[in-house]
């Protein structure tokens, strides 16, 4: 990690950047952190345990101001910083994104192609207990299915973490924050939290990136990064990939609409 | 206060009496990857191998919802209809910690300073707690700090302390408490005058003064240090609602035609539309403005109002969040910059 | 209150009279006799007010407690909860929860001259304590009201404006905002802290009373200074969102204070031990 804080340490010296995003061990395991001086530097770290998405701050105004910065990005952040820009969230001039390869060497991204390669470079392996569950789902008949989000989604305390934790989740008033009309009851029961948790992973359609930062951040563990995973999978079978926009608000004149009578 | 001793297998057949004589038992139970209270039906359900659950136990008095009254329609009438206190079930917690009894003292405090709330008080009224001594801690503890501590009886109605493996003490505090244990008078035989408690218990060192927090506070409204620590939080309500004493609710309309409810749901002062105006005016229109609001409102303001610290030193906040602002960290950094 | 402390007491509309584009009063009467007679309230006292079906809204009783019978509250529809009080009709039913909150102390105003300064929709506060002064009059000295509103039509309570104008013991001065005035306008043209300087009330033994939008009272407060009011002598009525009423969901606390409870009227001494989150 030597390179990282030095390379840290030199851009806010330097006054190149005024803020750095980046991880630093915390209580049991990394977390953000948020270099405004050189010293901060050294208490970066990068490795496989670094989870949270950081380019979830990135569309926080009062967090990275109007003037330069950098972010240090895993493979993740790196796919959230690529959606962002899709959906005009991200302010290119100011950012450097940066990432450390596994010798440890510093790399400076100079355009988002160059990015986007390394990270098709660095897909990191899936995560086997995900897959299992993908696959124990996929194979539970729509009764079964049924019985289990709803057996799990009952205990949501409607926290939000999932949505706070979310890089994509960036509107300033969410449709549960909408009270005319009142689309979703704020308060849990097993519909409500049904119906939030659906809508959630609809407007992630074609947005997701797979980081599972909605189920790392779940205080209860809730299995909420299954949804977001599977409608990725689906929504690549079934649309590939998109340079121009997402699934959700894409649409051309030659799309069937045999589903409206 | 009484205190008896009660053999390790004798509690499951006085929790079995307990079951049969209440309506309604809740006991940290294995879910999944965490440990949640839940109702027990039967003694096999509890969960004796963590530390402590992800929520609290402040549920059992302020749910995360609740009925404030029902309404009907009819013309141009409105008839409304109040929840009967008859209809709260009588409530045994069984394995709180103290960190969890404790928190009931700030929440009373809040629900009836001056106007008294009804409805927490008769289901509070209902409860009995039955706490049991924490014999480990982890890093998030920091009870010692806030005046409570791993074999503190504050707040609940008896307190169990598993003094080897054979033999557990239990102390009991309260009617409530009584009432509990003459379920199964067997089942117990006093204890010695001269049982040390304290060696069993957890050691868990005080971390800050909170006086020294409090004062600090004071002085503290402009300090650089808010936007510091809150630089990551992201605003979810994690933390306040596995509080023990985080109390702040919304209150919400439920409607189906002519008929409906009004209730009331857990919200949270972290949240940034907590004190949003309809102008569009927000008082607290950062989260630096909402986490010094948190530290504030627990350290300060409710022990200047209330004289109740709105925090048990539990840990469960640090724990839930998502990116990890450790609160015992964030209030030994605030001491530290007190004494500068 | 009832011992239920969320539970309002059940209402039937009087009389709605349309004050401006999208701002209603609402006068209102206990529908229960025994509710009617026990009720009081002071002046700057506030209420929640149930839309059934859509929930509950802050707004000041804004008729004055001098005159029995009736309750009024006046708001613009502008959310959930205040157009479904905007649908209700004459005859219907609402909710009312209250009288909640701290008042003006008009007592200790006795003898002396008043300034009422209000800006839109911050009159109605304003006018129930008005009407309080003018059912007493005599126990009052000289009473000064400088009103504004953003347009002629956006002034409020239009006929008692005319009312206290017409008055020889109430100096009125109602100004609209540059660009709201009509051809046919007596009134003052200009926002509600310049033309306060203008009207220049001398401050000695004098109280002043503000409500308005934050930005209003924001340049309204230097202007009082200037004129040599003590922080002491004057008052306002906060507007923080609120939701209990009662302190405890937690949304009105500022600093040490509840606004629901150790408010919503404060001098400006209190205001200034306040941390600046109203």
């Amino acid at each position: 990690m030597n390179k990282l804080n030095e390379k840290a340490a030199a851009l806010l010296q330097e006054g190149t950047v005024k803020l750095i995003i980046g991880y630093e061990q915390g209580t049991e395991k990394p977390r953000p952190l948020f270099c405004t001086v050189p010293e901060d530097a050294s208490r970066l770290i990068f490795n496989d345990q670094c989870k949270n998405n950081l380019a979830v701050y990135l569309t926080k105004k009062e967090i990275i101001g109007d003037e330069k910065i950098a972010v240090i990005a895993t493979y993740y952040v790196m796919k959230s910083i690529v959606q962002l820009d899709k959906e005009n969230q991200i302010n290119k001039d100011n950012l450097i994104v940066l990432t450390v390869d596994s010798d440890g060497e510093v790399i400076e991204f100079n355009d988002y192609q160059e990015m986007e390669k390394y990270a098709d470079e660095h897909v990191p392996a899936p995560d086997p207990k995900v897959v299992a569950m993908l696959e124990k789902i996929d194979n539970m008949s729509r009764e079964e299915r049924w019985a289990y989000w709803k057996s799990e989604l009952t205990k949501c305390i409607r926290c939000y973490a999932c949505r706070a934790a979310c890089p994509l989740c960036y509107c300033n008033r969410c449709i549960t924050e909408v009270n005319c009309p009142q689309w979703i009851d704020p308060w849990p029961t097993p519909l409500s939290n049904m119906e939030w948790q659906i809508n959630r992973v609809m407007h992630m359609s074609g947005r997701c990136v797979g980081c599972g930062a909605c189920a790392e951040a779940c205080p209860l563990d809730l299995p909420i990064g299954l949804l977001t995973k599977k409608m990725a999978m689906d929504i690549n079978a079934e649309f590939g990939s998109s340079d121009d926009g997402n699934v959700l608000s894409t649409f051309n004149p030659s799309d069937k609409e045999n589903f409206i009578h | 206060m009484e205190r008896f001793i009660i053999q390790t297998n004798q509690l499951n057949s006085w929790l079995k009496k307990i079951i049969e004589s209440v309506p309604r038992v809740l006991a940290p139970v294995n879910d999944g990857t965490k440990t949640e209270f839940r109702q027990i039906k039967t003694v096999d359900e509890v969960a004796y191998d963590t530390l402590t659950t992800t929520s609290s136990v402040k549920a059992a008095a302020f749910p995360e919802s609740e009925t404030l009254f029902s309404y009907r329609k009819e013309g141009k009438n409105t008839e409304l209809t109040q929840v009967s206190p008859e209809a709260y079930p009588e409530t045994v917690v069984w394995r709180a910690r103290p960190c969890d009894a404790i928190g009931f003292a700030p929440l009373s405090g809040i629900f009836n300073w001056d106007y008294k709330d009804s409805l927490y008080n008769a289901r509070h009224a209902k409860l009995t707690v039955i706490a049991f001594s924490c014999n480990t801690c982890d890093d998030y503890c920091f009870c010692t700090s806030v005046d409570g501590g791993p074999g503190s009886t504050k707040g609940s109605d008896i307190l169990v302390t598993q003094l080897n493996k054979e033999e557990a003490l239990v102390e009991i505090l309260t009617e409530k408490g009584t009432k509990m244990k003459d379920l199964c008078p067997d089942c117990f035989k006093e204890a010695d005058q001269n049982i040390d408690k304290e060696s069993v218990l957890a050691k868990i060192p005080v971390k800050f003064s909170k006086e020294q927090v409090h004062d600090f506070l004071s002085k503290a409204f402009d300090s650089p240090v808010w936007k510091q620590q809150s630089a990551r939080c992201l605003g979810c309500g994690a933390c306040a609602y596995v509080c023990p004493t985080c109390a702040c609710f919304d209150i919400q309309e439920e409607a189906h035609g002519s008929r409906g409810r009004r209730l009331r749901c857990w919200d949270s002062c972290g949240f940034s539309m907590f004190t949003l105006q309809t102008s569009g005016n927000n008082p607290r229109p950062t989260q630096a403005t909402r986490w010094r609001q948190r530290i504030l409102h627990k350290f300060s303001y409710m022990p200047d109002r209330i004289g109740e610290y709105g925090c048990t030193g539990c840990g469960r906040c640090s724990r839930a969040c998502p990116v990890d602002m450790n609160i015992k960290e964030h209030l030994i950094s605030i001491a530290s910059i007190s004494h500068e | 209150m009832n011992e239920n402390i969320y539970l309002p007491y059940i209402m039937v509309i009087d009389k709605i009279t349309v004050e401006a584009p999208g701002v209603k009063t609402i006068r209102m009467r206990f529908q229960n006799e025994e509710d009617a007679k026990a009720f009081t309230f002071r002046a700057g006292q506030f209420a929640e007010y149930s839309a059934f079906g859509e929930g509950e809204c802050t707004f000041c009783i804004a008729s004055s407690p001098t005159r029995n019978g009736y309750v009024e509250c006046t708001f613009r529809h502008a959310g959930r909860v205040t157009s479904g009080l905007d649908r209700l009709e004459e005859g219907a039913t609402m909710g009312f929860r209250g009288p909640l909150g701290n008042s003006f102390p008009i007592e200790d105003w006795k003898g002396k001259d008043l300034v009422f300064v209000a800006g839109g929709i911050a009159l109605p506060p304003m006018r129930c304590v008005i009407w309080n002064v003018l059912d007493r009059r005599e126990d009052f000295g000289n009473v000064t009201i400088v009103y504004g509103a953003k347009s002629v039509n956006d002034l409020v309570y239009k006929d008692e404006l005319k009312e206290w104008n017409e008055r020889p013991d109430v100096n009125l001065v109602t100004t609209v905002d540059p660009g709201g005035e009509t051809p046919d306008w007596k009134g003052e043209v200009g926002f509600v802290p310049s033309v306060l300087e203008k009207v220049a009330p001398k401050s000695e033994n004098t109280i002043a009373i503000v409500c308005g939008p934050p930005i209003m009272i924001k340049f309204t407060f230097p202007v009082l200074q200037k004129l040599g009011f003590a922080d002491d002598c004057i008052y306002t009525t906060l507007e923080n969102r609120m939701k209990c009423g009662v302190g405890k969901c937690g949304r009105c606390n500022v600093g040490k204070m509840y606004v629901c409870k150790d408010g919503p009227v404060f001098s400006k001494v209190q205001l200034n031990e306040l941390p600046p989150e109203f």
